[in-house]
């Protein structure tokens, strides 16, 4: 590439990157700022002392009040969730998008079309009747409409894995057919682990996607013991009217650190599993 | 002699989606169906009501409000994100150095849930103190009060859309790294210039990519929840924020009208069909497909 090329696409990264994290740095700075300083016009970067202490403040916020829910209860019960939806979306995905790359059986190919096609069912649709299902099993106000659906695969997790599994030669199985391997040994000891990267793209996005929930346990969950962190921190904004802002930003980045941790070790295998699937 | 033992391993392997999709999928999709030609509130019985739910739907201000600021939020949200997305994996693509620290950066926005960016733009849009309008009065405007104008509070939402458009710019850029190289290498020795090569290899090389994209993009838009509900309650101001999905979660759980709420879920559903065959459509003549 020529010289002045390079140099014109580094500054276009630069300044992209600077615009995209702009607003993901203030929330820093805000964090550990003392309240006074929050509400300035013109705002003010750096604060005059960095008030670490905002971190465990907002972990206790609130606890003189009738009914306190600590931080770590809200953290605690996400954990759960989270973990649970994870082992579940890893579980159940990767078996049946094993079954529609590789095995063949009456009516898979319609079947898959038909799971494709549920791509475009909009969650409201089918809100009311799975709420008044898990309400008619006993389940509202508990995590299992949260995580148990996990266990039963996602349509785009399954067609993100078929596409990847479909990329492994077959020679492979077949040769470990020949030396007599079940059909569930070759899945586990031939095809998972060449599908890590995959696989490490739909753990991620269930993580994302239970660490991030909001309408679910918005619907579920009617206890504020039970929450999940996402409904905790809409509380912490709603409930106690003039929150100080800088702890809420302190509350909300502690909400994020994980995920940002998690992506930042999964990250090269994550492009990776992304790249070689190739959403065709 | 293998077929029929092959055909139970593959079912069996199945299963769990099966489950899924029937219990999941199937029943609620029918149940729904019938729901929404009934009166119910799920704590008395389902009463047959006809096609009432939908004639009051028809006349119902708040759902043509709830349905225009939605389809707004759309027209502004997938065009945007997807013009954004694709020039950014195109950035993302160049062979540079320190292109892991862009990607991370440009990725971050996707990873701060909902919720949290709800909170963080509240505070990005105030109109007195915000960064936003800060940075616009240093600049010598007189910026409006984004969060209070109801003509301006939809659009700070989908400026949040775009910012957060890093999960779509991941496949696009996995998209471009499956493009040949050897067809960048033959336009070259023709002697094209980049933005030919752009037009006429980049973009037809990866419009199915394109296409996807767009079309998440829009079934993911006519649902957007999260980030209205948490920052403009109600839909506030003069429910100008008001979205589809917040007046169908404010029928079934706050006014108990599941019967109704179904009819609105069956409507969006309806929605999202119609703009996909249009979008399907409208990529016919456009959409390359590899012929293997």
């Amino acid at each position: 590439m020529k010289r002045s090329k390079v140099a014109a696409t580094h500054i276009a990264l630069v300044t992209l990157s600077v615009l995209f994290v702009l607003p993901f740095l203030w929330m820093i700075t805000t964090a550990v700022k003392p309240i006074g300083e929050t509400m300035t016009s013109p705002p003010q970067w750096i604060p005059s002392r960095f008030l670490w202490s905002n971190f465990p403040d907002a972990v206790l916020y609130g606890r003189e009040q009738v009914g306190y829910i600590p931080f770590l209860v809200y953290a605690r019960n996400t954990l759960i969730v989270t973990v649970l939806s994870v082992v579940g979306a890893v579980a159940s995905n990767t078996v049946v998008a094993y079954s529609f790359a590789r095995l063949k059986w009456r009516g898979r190919d319609a079947f898959f079309g038909l799971t494709l096609a549920t791509m475009m069912v909009p969650f409201p649709v089918t809100m009311v009747p799975t709420f008044a299902l898990f309400k008619w099993l006993g389940w509202v106000g508990t995590f299992k409409p949260l995580w148990v659906p996990a266990y039963l695969g996602s349509a785009f997790a399954i067609f993100l894995l078929r596409q990847f599994f479909r990329t492994i030669p077959t020679d492979l199985s077949e040769a470990a057919k020949i030396d007599g391997a079940s059909e569930l040994q070759i899945f586990t000891d031939v095809v998972l682990p060449l599908a890590r990267p995959a696989v490490s793209v739909i753990a991620l996005f269930a993580f994302m996607g239970a660490w991030n929930d909001f309408l679910g346990p918005l619907i579920y969950l009617t206890d504020q013991s039970t929450f999940t962190l996402s409904l905790g921190l809409q509380a912490y904004q709603t409930q106690h009217g003039g929150t100080p802002w800088n702890l809420l930003m302190a509350a909300s980045l502690m909400v994020i650190l994980p995920i940002i941790v998690v992506f930042f070790f999964a990250q090269k295998t994550f492009v990776q599993g992304i790249a070689t699937s190739g959403l065709k | 002699m293998n077929r029929r033992r092959d055909a139970r391993v593959g079912i069996l392997f199945a299963t769990p989606w099966i489950v899924g999709f029937g219990l999941l999928m199937a029943y609620p999709l029918i149940s729904s169906f019938v729901t929404s030609f009934t009166n119910f509130s799920v704590l008395r019985a389902p009463k047959w009501i006809g096609t009432e739910n939908y004639r009051e739907l028809a006349n119902d201000g708040v759902f043509h409000t709830s349905l225009q600021n939605t389809l707004l939020y759309a027209l502004g949200a997938v065009p945007l994100g997807t013009v954004l997305a694709i020039g950014l994996a195109m950035l993302l693509n160049s062979k540079v150095r320190g292109m892991p620290v862009y990607r991370t950066l440009l990725f971050l926005p996707t990873l701060v849930p909902m919720v949290a960016q709800a909170t963080l733009f509240l505070w990005v849009f105030n109109g007195d103190y915000g960064l936003l309008n800060a940075a616009l009065r240093w600049c010598g405007l007189s910026p409006p009060n984004w969060l209070g104008d109801p003509m301006w509070a939809k659009w700070t939402l989908v400026m949040i859309a775009v910012w957060g458009s890093g999960q779509a710019m991941l496949i696009y850029l996995a998209g471009l790294q499956d493009v040949p190289t050897s067809l960048y290498e033959a336009a070259d020795l023709d002697g094209a210039k980049s933005w030919a090569k752009t037009r006429h290899i980049t973009l037809p090389m990866i419009s199915p990519v394109i296409l996807f994209n767009v079309i998440m993009g829009i079934i993911g838009s006519i649902q957007v929840f999260a980030v209205p509900q948490v920052m403009f309650p109600g839909g506030a101001p003069a429910r100008s924020t008001y979205m589809f999905a917040m007046y169908l979660y404010d029928n079934a759980f706050l006014y108990q009208r599941m019967g109704y709420a179904s009819a609105m879920g069956w409507i969006m559903f309806l929605v999202i069909l119609a703009l996909t065959l249009v979008a399907l459509r409208l990529s016919e003549r456009h959409v390359h497909y590899e012929t293997q």
